[in-house]
């Protein structure tokens, strides 16, 4: 187990020296120079080659690429050209916001997708199951951007219930915090929280099947109670796969969702960023992105084996 | 008289939605303490019959009639889900074909039996883990203290049918179902897994019933028969009226079916069909058992088929010597333990130092329990995997350096037949098209892939409206004659099988070898016929090869191997498969 998950660390940071080479090498290839871009097409080429002297832009890439690398280790991710401030404590304020966003929508979506799943699952064939299997299809093809859209107008223009923008850092008030982080949560949730559904339901109908939940009932468990004390753990292996893939792609989700209620999370700062041509601070900000999603994977891949001795035993 | 155990009144199933009844009418009675067992093919309703008694039965199924069990008032069929639990493994425990998948892979083994105990509560919590180490003792788990903390794939097959037998008798129930427990294990093990359900039924006073579609193996575990055919009773009986003096036609047809040391008059074994001429076993202890394997009559008959077929052991010695048509010289495979970043586990030596040569025409059976090395080897003669050293030519072909040009050329003249009928046919493809496919790969025109096709399912008898239909509308023993039609479609001189009848019916069984034996003869085939079943393989092969652990053991002709074992590991697998005969002698 052990030799299995430093395997896996190592994995990991060969995957972040990767990531960070083809970032910066995309970068770099775009065509266009920075410094140009950033003092606008009437600069004259002597004030560029100051700029460019100014940030280390005139020295080789492979240079560039350590001090780079080098600064990002040491929790640096260098100044904006464009705005000539410190990204890195950008980063960390935005980080924290989409962080609490997409942790907080993933675990609404497995406290809403197991027990939903199972359901539909156990009452297959019954109101209950079709209901639920029709209704997370429905979900499945609903955009998350469509959910908030249509989240906003009810709950907030109508309802009043839920502002439909902004955000409150949690020491300014809780009650705010969790207020506002609402409807963004379950837009970017729901969704998940349906294809989710039909995952667990899946599984749950295969463990179903297993010899051993016959077995277990055999044993004098009756069929629900060895869904419950046999069943659902070996559903969680599949399920859990599928949730780690989920988290990755509510990264991405959040940038949206982050527009559309005014956030000031890491995607936000994406957009503002790219719009701004701002390409120290593009970087930076795809290199966390990459480095949440690897993170996610490791957590998912040390946890599988957790979950099922076999994968433990042949690590 | 003492109230039976069991009674089971008019029991019939019909699936919901449909008319027909999946098992009819069906009445038995079990007496206390009583061993009674439930024989028939698959699709007989014999498993459906104890699913209800244990109240396991699918949803979809609608069952009638009464099932009355000793310590609960009233008809089980009428139960609910809540009552039935309380009953399972308290009155009436089970033990499930499947050992692989029977047991939750998450769970040590220990929490596993444990459970059992705790749900029906019939011992102080605080001695549960003692009488855990107790039970694992009875069923003569090796290391009973490590044992509770190993996870079920850590254990071999046996063992986790030993833990599903812990389980099945930890509350001492009063009746305790086996279906068909032993059919997934190797032979040796099967006897000792028999020996223990005996031993631990009568330690625990409980009843038996036993289901099993192999008659060898009922008679030395029941006391009474039950024989089941097409969802109905047909015959039951004491163990020694079911076999000496079987009533029903089926039960004969069976009975005719099971003896691998029968032959009916052209050599071939008695089916269902031809079992009017079945005279029952040969219970003189058999010294000079009257035409012993057939093999040499066979051979006799074989129309000379070219220079290849060859009449008898001894001249097959001799073509040996010229021109084996397969030679394996000194080969070893092992397989590498493979780390991340040169990481080395330890490696696994799946064969070492296999040497022997097959002559044309001859009939080699490859025995040995499962990881003896029969499927790697059967790999590396087909040049599906390459040995680590040594050499191994089949025809012209050397295989461990054959391009891929001679490879495909080696495949279309040595052919293999699968063990899993149901697996190994593609689900959307039409007979037709399974059989035609290796003459695709091959390159020949359509008109006579046609021509071909046609004739290879009449010689395996389907009939030619098969063509257009799919696997899943055919029974497993049709499915292995589509395989067998696949394999012999492209003529090639040697046919491989592997495990061919093992998952079939005994019925069944004896009707696919008798075919293998008629295109052995018609082809002129070299055959390698690979089986832990040494009654087929008797029945089958001239030349044996005994496995184990990657080394050959043993070989030579097989009367010799069967009249006069050397080795110790042949003795116990040739003592261990479970024979009428024998059968019948410790019964009777």
């Amino acid at each position: 187990m052990l030799t299995y998950a430093i395997n896996r660390a190592i994995q990991f940071a060969l995957s972040l020296l990767v990531a960070s080479v083809v970032v910066f090498a995309l970068m770099s290839l775009l065509p266009g120079n920075a410094a140009q871009v950033a003092l606008g097409t009437n600069a004259t080429p002597e004030a560029v080659a100051a700029l460019e002297a100014q940030y280390g832009l005139d020295r080789p890439p492979v240079i560039r690429y350590f001090d780079w690398v080098g600064g990002m280790l040491g929790g640096d991710f260098g100044t904006s050209y464009v705005t000539g401030a410190e990204i890195t404590p950008v980063i960390i304020d935005s980080v924290q916001v989409t962080a609490i966003l997409v942790i907080a929508a993933i675990v609404l979506s497995i406290l809403i997708a197991v027990p939903l799943g199972t359901f539909a699952a156990l009452g297959q064939r019954n109101w209950i199951g079709v209901t639920i299997s029709a209704a997370s299809q429905v979900g499945i093809a609903i955009p998350n951007f469509l959910a908030a859209i249509i989240l906003v107008i009810v709950f907030s223009l109508r309802l009043g219930w839920f502002p439909s923008q902004g955000w409150m850092a949690p020491v300014e008030g809780f009650g705010g915090f969790v207020l506002r982080l609402v409807l963004p949560v379950v837009s970017l949730a729901l969704v998940q929280a349906a294809i989710l559904t039909r995952y667990v339901r899946s599984a749950v109908l295969d463990v179903m099947r297993e010899d051993f939940i016959r077995t277990a009932r055999a044993k004098g468990l009756t069929k629900t109670r060895a869904l419950f004390v046999h069943g659902l753990r070996n559903a969680a292996i599949p399920v859990i796969t599928v949730a780690g893939v989920q988290l990755a792609t509510l990264l991405v989700g959040a940038v949206i969702i982050e527009q559309i209620f005014v956030l000031p999370g890491i995607g936000s700062e994406l957009v503002r960023a790219v719009a701004n041509r701002d390409l120290v601070a593009v970087q930076g900000i795809v290199m966390v992105l990459v480095l949440l999603v690897l993170i996610i994977n490791l957590i998912v891949d040390i946890l599988v084996p957790v979950v099922d001795p076999r994968i433990r035993n042949a690590a | 008289m003492a109230e039976n155990l069991l009674e089971v009144r008019d029991l019939t199933i019909t699936p919901s939605g449909a008319d027909a009844a999946v098992l009819h009418d069906v009445s038995l009675n079990l007496e206390p303490g009583e061993r009674v067992g439930l024989i028939g093919e698959s699709g007989s309703g014999k498993s459906l019959t104890a699913q209800s008694v244990m109240g396991l039965l699918p949803e979809e199924l609608h069952a009638e009639g009464r099932v009355h069990l000793q310590g609960h008032h009233g008809n089980l069929l009428e139960a609910n889900e809540k009552t039935l639990a309380s009953l399972r493994s308290d009155i009436v425990s089970m033990v499930f074909q499947e050992p692989m998948s029977a047991l939750n892979p998450l769970m040590r083994i220990g929490d596993q039996i444990a459970e059992v105990l705790r749900i029906h509560g019939k011992i102080p919590r605080a001695q549960i883990p003692a009488r855990v180490k107790e039970l694992l003792e009875d069923v003569r788990m090796p290391d009973p203290d490590s044992a509770r903390f190993a996870y079920p794939h850590q254990m071999s097959g046996g063992q986790r049918q030993r833990v599903m037998l812990a389980i099945a008798l930890a509350n001492s129930p009063k009746l305790l179902i086996c279906d068909e427990p032993t059919t997934a294990l190797d032979v040796t093990v099967q006897r000792h897994m028999l020996d223990l359900i005996a031993e631990r039924v009568s330690a625990v006073e409980a009843g038996l019933l036993f289901i099993t579609h192999d008659l060898a193996v009922v008679a030395g575990v029941c006391d009474r028969v039950i024989v089941m055919y097409r969802g109905r009773i047909v015959e039951t009986g004491t163990v020694t009226e079911i076999f000496t003096d079987p009533q029903h036609e089926y039960t004969r047809g069976l009975l005719a079916s099971s003896d691998l040391e029968a032959t009916d008059g052209n050599g071939r074994l008695f089916t269902l069909k031809t079992a009017l001429a079945y005279t029952g076993p040969q219970t003189s202890a058999g010294e000079d058992t009257p035409d012993p394997v057939g093999t040499e009559t066979v051979e006799a008959d074989d129309p000379a088929g070219g220079n290849i077929a060859v009449d008898d052991v001894g001249e097959a010695a001799s073509a040996r010597d010229s021109a084996p048509l397969i030679e394996v010289a000194d080969v070893t495979r092992v397989f590498k333990g493979r780390g991340l970043f040169g990481r080395r586990r330890s490696d696994v030596t799946a064969l070492d130092g296999i040497d022997f040569s097959v002559a044309a025409g001859e009939r080699l059976g490859i025995v040995g329990e499962s990881g003896s090395g029969k499927s790697t080897l059967l790999g590396i003669l087909s040049g599906l995997d390459r040995p680590t050293t040594g050499h191994v030519r089949v025809g012209d072909i050397r295989v461990e350096a054959a391009s891929s040009r001679s490879l495909r050329a080696l495949r279309e003249n040595l052919q293999i037949v699968f063990q899993d009928p149901f697996a190994s046919l593609d689900p959307r493809m039409r007979v037709a098209d399974i059989v035609a496919e290796p003459l695709i790969a091959a390159g020949v025109e359509k008109d006579e892939r046609i021509a071909r096709v046609e004739e290879m399912l009449e010689a395996v008898d389907l009939d030619a409206r098969s063509l257009r239909r799919y696997p899943h509308q055919f029974s497993g023993g049709q499915r292995q004659r589509i395989s067998i039609a696949r394999a012999l479609v492209t003529r090639p001189q040697i046919l491989v099988a592997d495990e061919p009848v093992s998952a079939l019916d005994v019925s069944v069984r004896a009707q696919v070898l008798n075919l293998l034996t008629d295109l052995v003869e018609d082809y002129a085939l070299t055959l390698l016929f690979v089986s832990h079943d040494l009654g087929v393989v008797q029945h089958l092969c001239s030349q044996i090869i005994v496995m184990k652990d990657g080394r050959i053991v043993e070989s030579g002709a097989t009367e010799d191997i069967y009249a006069n074992p050397r080795q110790e590991y042949t003795r116990r697998l040739i003592a261990a498969t479970p024979s009428l005969t024998d059968a019948l002698g410790a019964s009777g």
